[in-house]
């Protein structure tokens, strides 16, 4: 009955997202304003209904209603009960839910607050993200109904979990993705809107920015946290391996971060326009990609669900017109979206036009590789190919140094024209500087490698550079230190985030160039060596989980001579799939994390081990971190609301000037 | 028409285009090359029991791993084990190292590697399917042409 409900209450979301792009376009049409404001109440009636489908959705696999099919296929009576809820968004039909649901709540999100916007304008944003709502429901009900069931025969007992999913990051990671990934729609929506309304002016930038820069650091934390689950989960000790649906995450990334910088330029300064519409336009267009790659099974991916061709055709169907009819629109409007005023060679305007020709650059090769296999089968009559991690090293790390490089000029750069002594000044001794640091790094971490060498200097190089321009900001002034913390948010917000690029470069060439990796056999009470460490296998034995039987195995890290750690990693059985799955256990030292995993048993209580010691990676994911928390630190910048004070004042004195529609 | 001299703001952006025009070339160009040197073609058991494979090129191959043919040495990591097609084309696999949590007898494996020579394939990588219901495209396909190829036989 519930699971009943639940699928009517998606309907109903259904009909109401349609209301919801239809009774604010008849309004705009003829001028009522009764109508226009419906996008706002049904805004509330959206969510509402797809949030109660979503708890029947949850009901089902917390009670075990394995009459649903997509429960019986995801869940267990065994599995914990936290796993039971997260496995809600486990497989395609439920994280597809997921997806709608977290497109319900940013169409909310934006409905409420945006005060700035006048109705109409609001109207014309509610009305796009209402459209690609109804095409999300529509998907949902008509290829990959959540709730189906599987009457008059239905299982005893559920299928499980896939194991890998049965973890702390599984659910975290896709809710966090999500509200990046559909995030997106909503500067998509923005940039639709005033094509549409031919309100061409900055304003959209200034409004869209502070949405975009939320839905930037949701992506920014879900690829973090992917990684960190992928390194500690996957049993490989590796972080980040370039495959298919990686990459369908990280393409947006590099689009939006493009975009958050080109918002910027054309809010302050009016320029790159028609830019900054179209990079909107295909920020979001890359997440549409993202789904289909994902769900379409097109590709071999470690996370592609199981094949089904009718979706995928639905997705691509969506992306079409989604991407047809934006580019449309933009070719129709986009000759009057000039830039009035120039621009010097020096002004911070053409370090924003490096970034972005860089980072759409990156996300176009990044693209090349991965849909490369589809073009090379279909030109060449199915034959398939798979192209390696060489090919996107060798293609993304040759943008990424001169970004690197401008991204350490760009801090004291300013807007319009820099003066080119402020630019070079102290240049020098910084580099020298932060030489002598980078070496010191590499020296510490063992190896005089040039790699090392060399990107940990960019590294520091940009980590000083960040510090001069916040001396800059108070120096000479009264109470410095104090004046510092009284910095707007939005300048912390891009130093820490910058900062978080230093981190992780550092993080990712350490990692890749100093991993000490072992895979060996291992008998009780071998001792291997690793490094500088000594490794000595005891054993394994069985432990029994709650829905699991494992070996666990037991070993004991020694540096000279002395016991660091005990690390027990663990090969499970779970019942219910009989499928293997690997537990890694991990020493996380600040020299670097030591990641012992079992591979599978040998003879005479042998097993194959693996032993990878993987300096500063940690680095990888803390300046993650940061690089999302400084997102989400620009939001509160005060700056953001007493504009919209000011916006909304403006806006109510030429309200009675405002009549004509359409 | 008339074709003057150029004026100079004329000169400058037409160099300028044609700066963004070679500049595009090389980075095609350095694309392609990128791409080409790393795109590791599929083979299926058919194709590599007729011969149609090249020795020492790294290459992928997949398809099921035959049951009974695992073969383990005893003092390292070294494996062995057939794959075939379930339609009578197989070759051997030689592997050193940790084998996925879902490498199973009579499970589908894509493999990276070369053949060292005809019929021994050295893998570098090998890949199973990461998920029970999932099967890898390569690996559908490779059971397919199999199939095909046993039932033109007479």
């Amino acid at each position: 009955m519930i699971v009943e409900l639940g699928h009517f209450c998606l309907v109903i979301a259904c009909v109401l997202a349609g209301l919801q792009m239809v009774l604010p376009s008849v309004g705009l049409f003829r001028g009522n304003f009764l109508l226009i404001n419906t996008g706002r109440s049904l805004a509330s009636g959206v969510f509402l209904f797809t949030v109660l489908s979503f708890c029947a959705l949850t009901y089902a696999f917390l009670t075990n209603d394995f009459s649903v099919a997509y429960v019986a296929r995801n869940s267990n009576t065994l599995l914990p009960w936290q796993y039971q809820f997260s496995a809600v968004w486990g497989a395609h039909e439920g994280s597809f839910l997921l997806w709608t649901l977290v497109m319900s709540t940013w169409t909310l999100l934006v409905a409420n607050f945006s005060k700035p916007l006048s109705d109409e304008f609001r109207a014309r944003v509610l009305i796009v993200m209402a459209g690609l709502s109804v095409g999300f429901y529509l998907f949902l009900l008509l290829t990959s109904n959540p709730f189906e069931r599987t009457l008059p025969f239905y299982p005893s007992e559920g299928a499980d979990l896939n194991p890998l999913l049965q973890d702390f990051g599984l659910i975290v990671h896709p809710p966090l993705l999500y509200m990046g990934y559909v995030g997106l729609a909503v500067p998509f929506a923005f940039a639709i809107a005033s094509l549409w309304s031919n309100q061409l002016d900055v304003s959209w930038a200034r409004w869209s920015r502070p949405w975009t820069n939320a839905a930037w650091a949701f992506l920014t934390l879900g690829i973090t946290l992917g990684s960190w689950w992928a390194y500690y989960e996957l049993g490989w000790g590796g972080w980040w391996f370039w495959d298919a649906v990686e990459n369908a995450s990280f393409m947006p990334w590099l689009i939006a971060t493009a975009l958050i910088h080109s918002l910027a330029a054309t809010e302050k300064r009016g320029v790159f326009k028609s830019w900054t519409v179209l990079l909107a336009v295909f920020g979001f267009s890359f997440s549409l990609l993202g789904a289909f790659l994902v769900r379409s099974g097109i590709l071999t991916s470690v996370h592609a669900f199981a094949v089904d061709a009718e979706r995928g055709q639905a997705i691509l169907w969506f992306i079409t017109i989604v991407i047809g009819g934006s580019l449309t629109l933009y070719s129709l409007r986009a000759w009057n979206l000039k830039s009035v005023v120039g621009f010097d060679k020096s002004g911070r305007e053409n370090f924003i036009l490096a970034n972005n020709l860089l980072l759409t650059i990156s996300a176009a090769v990044i693209l090349v590789g991965t849909l490369y296999p589809l073009a090379y089968e279909a030109l060449n009559d199915g034959a398939k190919i798979s192209v390696g991690p060489p090919y996107f090293n060798a293609v993304f790390v040759p943008l990424m140094l001169p970004l690197l490089v401008l991204m350490a000029f760009s801090q004291r750069s300013q807007w319009a024209a820099t003066d080119l002594r402020v630019l070079v000044y102290g240049q020098g001794r910084l580099l020298a500087g932060s030489t002598v640091l980078g070496f010191g790094v590499a020296l510490l971490l063992g190896a005089l490698d040039l790699w090392i060498c060399g990107i940990a200097t960019l590294a520091f190089w940009l980590t000083l550079n960040l510090g001069m321009e916040l001396r800059r900001r108070v120096k000479g002034r009264q109470a410095p230190w104090r004046r510092l913390l009284k910095q707007p948010l939005a300048v912390w917000s891009m130093v820490i985030g910058h900062f978080g690029i230093a981190v992780v470069a550092l993080g990712i060439v350490s990692a890749v160039m100093m991993s000490e990796e072992t895979d060996l056999r291992m008998a009780p009470g071998d001792t291997a060596t690793v490094g500088d460490l000594e490794v000595k296998f005891l054993g394994t034995e069985a432990v029994q989980g709650p829905n699991y039987l494992s070996d666990q195995g037991r070993l004991e890290v020694y540096r000279a001579g002395q016991l660091l750690a005990v690390l027990q990693p663990e090969k499970r059985r779970y019942l219910a799939s009989q499928s293997i799955m690997t537990e890694a256990d991990i020493l996380v030292r600040f020299a670097g994390d030591i990641y012992v995993a079992l591979g599978e048993p040998l003879s005479e209580g042998a097993w194959a081990v693996r032993i990878h010691i993987k300096p500063l990676v940690r680095l990888i994911w803390i300046g993650g971190v940061l690089i999302g928390l400084s997102g989400f630190l620009s939001l509160l910048d005060r700056r953001y609301r007493v504009r919209s004070v000011l916006r909304e004042k403006e806006i109510s004195e030429r309200q009675g000037s405002e009549t004509a529609y359409v | 028409m008339k074709f003057g001299p150029m004026k100079a703001h004329r000169r400058a952006r037409l160099l300028q285009i044609l700066f963004l025009l070679v500049l595009a070339g090389l980075a095609t160009t350095f694309l392609l090359q990128a791409l080409n040197s790393n795109i590791n073609l599929f083979y299926s058991p058919v194709q590599v029991t007729s011969g149609e494979v090249p020795l020492g090129q790294r290459i992928r191959v997949g398809g099921m791993v035959e049951a009974g043919s695992i073969i383990r040495a005893s003092d390292s990591l070294k494996v062995g084990f057939n794959v075939t097609d379930l339609a009578g084309s197989t070759f051997e696999v030689n592997y050193t190292g940790i084998l996925p949590d879902l490498f199973r007898e009579g499970q589908g494996v894509v493999a990276t590697g070369e053949f060292t020579r005809d019929g021994l394939f050295e893998a570098e990588e090998i890949l199973a399917k990461h998920d029970e219901k999932y099967m890898p495209p390569e690996v559908a396909m490779a059971l397919e042409a199999g199939d095909s190829a046993s039932s033109a036989l007479p």
